[in-house]
């Protein structure tokens, strides 16, 4: 049977087990990780299916769930989902492992809630009909509420509900809009909706693409997030526990990203294109400003909350310069802050979890107690600022060449980020871990245990691979991105006159299927 | 066989939910004397059984559709869609009465015989043909649930609850009688299809200013029934005061009754979402967040049904199922959790319920997150066809204000959530008992209808379709 409908469902018993069966925290411990791991290992079953095998759809379930709006469910990966698909399979794991003992009240509902989770992040990368799309992507909200509400720190109910209703008020937009393109096109099925729309089958006005594109993009841009749309960000992550941080930052906010990739493009290349300048600058208006702000946070959550805005910006300046080089890099990108500022809420996690408080002025020296630590946060560090042989170089420079190509001013605006990054990080490090040891430090931070070891050892070998073997992930996401973009320039010419279909396009889609 | 000649018993069978529950109605104020006080829970499952002997008694009816005594009754799939309703949100509201009444010691046969026959009378408005017998079933109904709200005659809310009700209802009943008189007036007939057709054509038809008054005047009775805005504000202060099974039945049964014919007035659909979605955001005490919520929800309805349209009929029926169930859910944990003499009734009593009773927090979760239409409830498969309706009927600005106010919506929902998981326990929790069986029985069964209709729309919706095609 198709591992990706295992992937789905596999978390969802998970969740209904861990919920009903009797027993301490520790059998829901052991459960959650018995299931997250047999999960990650099923998504291992997909690459070699994928790899290689070009831009098309691979696994693909397509049954009928509803027969009256026909909604299908369509399930299926290509070079753009599988990765993500998998980023979120390993941190699951990773996250049951860094709350052993960080969670120690409500053990079950927690590591319920956090499969629960996952059979809704997977969902949406995976999900090929728009309408399963929006409830996978409607479900995934849920189980993150309760994390940072029940289990979040101080000012966690404000956080939750804000974010909450800000994904909401976005979210039910891309219903209407997903209604609205139903009703013109007669299928929520984004295979058979690019099929109409490279066949003129569909065709919308200028002023529908714009607002149907609109719905779309805010609603994605609310979870990237794009400037001005991040203010919900920063008290999420840092009331959030560190699972609940961790999965946010490395895997929900790459559903906003990966939403701008799969559908606002393909669906409405014009209203993109058209869109392009206004999204940019708010994407190096975010690069800028979230540097900035990192560098005067004195919360070390905060500060790497805000250094998440930065790092999307990034990601989305890539996709809008509509060229290869941007494109592949911004999905890179995706991935790449997924590990590494995943990593880093990871790390500030095992500090809090030592001293009890995020505040950087808290800690200081803290490399003579815990040497390993202060190493493994110094790779991270270096990482996310973006160093050659580290991840993050990868992507940001294939973010900045893309944009080169489009107009060089954008890459001088963007790299300033690149510059400021390192002043904040480092600047984190020297504070928190060098200099003078004080006392409340020497005595409650110890060195890095062998469960944190387990926990975090996956996510700098990754760090290193990646930024270094990248041929292991390109060929995929190359021509995943190709595909979409050669989507993008469909109907280019679109205001002046409607052209036929481009045979090259046609011919590839027929092979996707 | 002739149009003109009906063999009685196909008539009779036409009106057997009615006639089922009339006599099921009557048997329990016939032995409630009989029986000794400490017994008389047997009448509420008396009224029960006789509630699903009704439902099936439906299946009868739909099997022999077509016109009854003189056409004044219509048996089709629309009728037996709000009869089946009807009946099973009447034996929702018994299921949660049971112990309500025992905890207030006020259980005596009168109550479930009043449920009985307020069912009667939304049954026979689903099914008639004919003003006159529209106007029957609304007072049958309504006179009911008039006393219904006034039941615990000892509480000072619950009489204010009742003369509220029934002063502003029986005003709201004159206007639709008097709506009734200008039509027939202009028209010379009471039956609907007749009044139909002689409004369809141009050579018959009365002036357009008449007959916009007319509608204007029964627009007004229905209004009322269904709390549409401007005539919501009765609602919070009676479902406060009246018992909160009660609340719980008039909130999804009388509602469904009048949904099953009312006319159109969009601006209406969306000055009643607005105002009930406003101030359910203020609202501190349980029954009057859901008393707004459910205004809300009417208008949510409404905007459907101003779609004009079989997909839109068809999508307010279904949105009236989800409704009712999560609806009467979300009642019955608020009835299981307010006590006697109704202590608890604030949202902040709830807090860490989630901690003491884990299903019951759960389950309360689960409709309140179909209220606001999480997928996976039926809550979001009845907004997703009520905005799909109302997108194919080009009310742009309606739909858009109407998916804003539902993630507005989400705050007042969200509020109730927090308190039950995000807070640490108070003493109500605490001291809350487990839910009685008859209570779980409606609280598992609300959840699997709210989640069934999430996973499987089909099984109602394709109904509902087939009946808004014939629809009247």
């Amino acid at each position: 049977m198709n591992p990706v409908n295992w992937i789905l469902a596999l978390p969802a018993v998970g969740f209904l087990a861990v919920l009903v069966w009797p027993g301490r925290a520790e059998t829901a411990r052991a459960l959650a990780l018995g299931v997250s791991l047999a999960v990650f290992a099923l998504s291992l079953a997909l690459i070699p299916g994928v790899w290689g095998a070009g831009a098309a759809w691979h696994f693909v379930t397509d049954v009928p769930w509803i027969e009256s709006p026909a909604i299908r469910y369509h399930v299926a990966v290509d070079g753009l989902s599988l990765w993500l698909v998998l980023l979120t399979t390993l941190l699951t794991p990773v996250c049951v492992l860094i709350s052993w003992r960080y969670i120690d009240r409500r053990v079950k509902e927690f590591y319920a809630f956090l499969l629960l989770l996952e059979t809704g992040l997977v969902g949406v990368f995976v999900a090929l009909d728009l309408f399963l799309f929006y409830v996978f992507w409607e479900v995934s909200l849920v189980p993150m509420y309760f994390l940072i509400g029940v289990w979040g720190h101080e000012r966690r109910i404000y956080a939750a509900v804000k974010f909450f209703l800000f994904t909401m008020a976005g979210s039910v937009l891309m219903l209407g809009g997903i209604i609205y393109l139903y009703n013109r096109s007669g299928t929520f099925d984004y295979s058979i909706l690019l099929e109409q729309i490279n066949s003129g089958a569909l065709m919308l006005t200028p002023l529908e693409q714009l607002l149907l594109f609109l719905a779309f993009f805010v609603s994605f841009a609310i979870k990237v997030p794009l400037f001005p749309l991040h203010t919900w960000l920063p008290d999420a992550h840092v009331e959030a526990p560190s699972a609940g941080s961790v999965m946010l930052a490395s895997v929900m906010l790459k559903m906003g990203t990966y939403g701008l990739v799969r559908y606002c493009l393909p669906l409405f290349p014009n209203a993109s294109r058209q869109a392009a300048d206004w999204v940019v600058t708010l994407a190096i208006i975010g690069i800028i400003y979230g540097a900035l702000v990192s560098m005067v946070q004195p919360n070390m959550k905060k500060l790497v909350a805000y250094s998440s805005v930065s790092h999307l910006g990034f990601v989305v300046l890539g996709i809008f310069t509509f060229t290869q080089l941007g494109m592949d890099g911004a999905v890179y990108q995706m991935l790449n802050h997924g590990v590494s500022t995943g990593a880093l809420f990871i790390l500030v996690g095992y500090l809090y979890e030592r001293r009890h408080s995020l505040e950087t002025a808290a800690y200081g020296g803290v490399a003579t107690p815990a040497p390993w630590l202060a190493a493994v946060f110094l790779i991270t560090s270096l990482a996310s600022v973006g160093l050659p042989l580290l991840n993050n170089f990868v992507g940001e420079f294939l973010v900045l060449q893309g944009a080169a190509q489009v107009n060089f001013r954008w890459t001088i605006l963007a790299a300033t980020g690149v510059v400021l990054s390192a002043c904040y990080m480092l600047w984190l490090y020297q504070k928190a871990f060098l200099g003078e040891t004080p006392e409340a430090v020497r005595e409650h931070v110890y060195d890095l245990r062998p469960r944190e070891w387990a926990a975090i050892l996956p996510l700098l070998v990754l760090m290193v691979w990646m930024g270094t073997l990248t041929r292991t992930f390109f060929p995929p996401i190359s021509a995943a991105s190709a595909q979409v973009l050669e989507q993008t320039k469909v109907n280019a010419e679109f205001l002046v006159s409607r052209p036929a279909p481009p045979p090259l396009i046609a011919g590839v889609m027929s092979d996707a299927r | 066989m002739p149009a003109s000649y009906i063999p009685p018993w196909e008539d009779v069978l036409r009106v057997l939910p009615e006639v089922v529950l009339t006599v099921g109605g009557t048997l329990a104020m016939v032995l409630e004397p009989l029986l000794r006080p400490e017994k008389k829970r047997r009448l509420g499952w008396l009224a029960l059984a006789t509630l699903l002997v009704a439902l099936w008694a439906t299946a009868v009816a739909h099997l022999f559709a077509g016109p009854a005594f003189r056409a004044m009754i219509l048996v089709d799939g629309f009728a037996t869609f709000f009869r089946a309703l009807v009946i099973v949100v009447g034996a929702l509201a018994v299921l949660c009465s049971l112990n309500y009444l025992e905890r207030e010691r006020a259980d005596s046969g009168e109550y479930y015989a009043l449920v009985l026959f307020s069912v009667v009378g939304q049954c026979l408005m689903a099914a008639s043909n004919e003003l006159i017998m529209i106007f029957i079933g609304l007072e049958i109904s309504s006179i009911a649930t008039y006393v219904l709200a006034g039941y615990l005659r000892e509480d000072v809310r619950n009489n204010e609850s009742a003369i509220k009700y029934f002063l502003l209802g029986s005003f709201a009943t004159a206007f639709l009688l008097y709506g009734i008189a200008w039509i027939y007036g202009l028209t010379g007939s009471t039956d609907l299809s007749e009044i139909r057709r002689i409004l369809a054509n141009p050579e018959l038809a009365p002036a357009g200013a008449l007959v916009g008054v007319s509608a204007a005047l029964m627009f007004v009775g229905f209004a009322f029934k269904v709390s549409a805005a401007p005539f919501q504000v009765w609602t919070p202060d009676v479902y406060q005061g009246a018992p909160a099974p009660v609340a719980a039945f008039m909130s999804a049964g009388p509602k469904a009754a009048a949904f099953a014919i009312f006319p159109i007035v969009w601006l209406s659909a969306l000055a009643t979402m607005l105002v009930g979605n406003f101030a359910a955001l203020v609202q501190d005490n349980l029954k009057r967040l859901l008393a707004y919520s459910s205004i809300a929800h009417a208008g949510y309805v409404m905007v459907a049904v101003a779609a004009h349209s079989e997909i839109g009929t068809a999508a307010a029926m279904f949105y009236l199922v989800a409704y009712a169930f999560m609806n009467v859910g979300a009642f019955a944990v608020v009835t299981h959790f307010a006590r006697e003499r109704e202590r608890y009734v604030n949202v902040d009593d709830l807090a860490g319920l989630s901690q003491r009773q884990p299903a019951t927090a759960a389950l309360f979760s689960l409709f309140l997150l179909s209220l606001i239409g999480i997928p996976l409830t039926g809550g979001f498969f009845g907004k997703f066809y009520v905005f799909k309706a109302a997108l194919e009927a080009n009310l742009y600005w309606l739909t858009v204000i109407g998916l804003l106010n539902s993630a507005l919506a989400a705050y007042y929902y969200l509020r109730i959530i927090v308190v039950m998981y995000f807070h640490e326990p108070g003493e109500a929790a605490s001291t809350a008992p487990p839910p009685a069986p008859a209570l779980q029985i409606a609280l598992w069964s609300s959840a699997a209808a709210t989640l069934l209709l999430g996973v499987f729309p089909s099984l109602v919706l394709d109904f509902a379709g087939k009946s808004a095609a014939l629809a009247r």
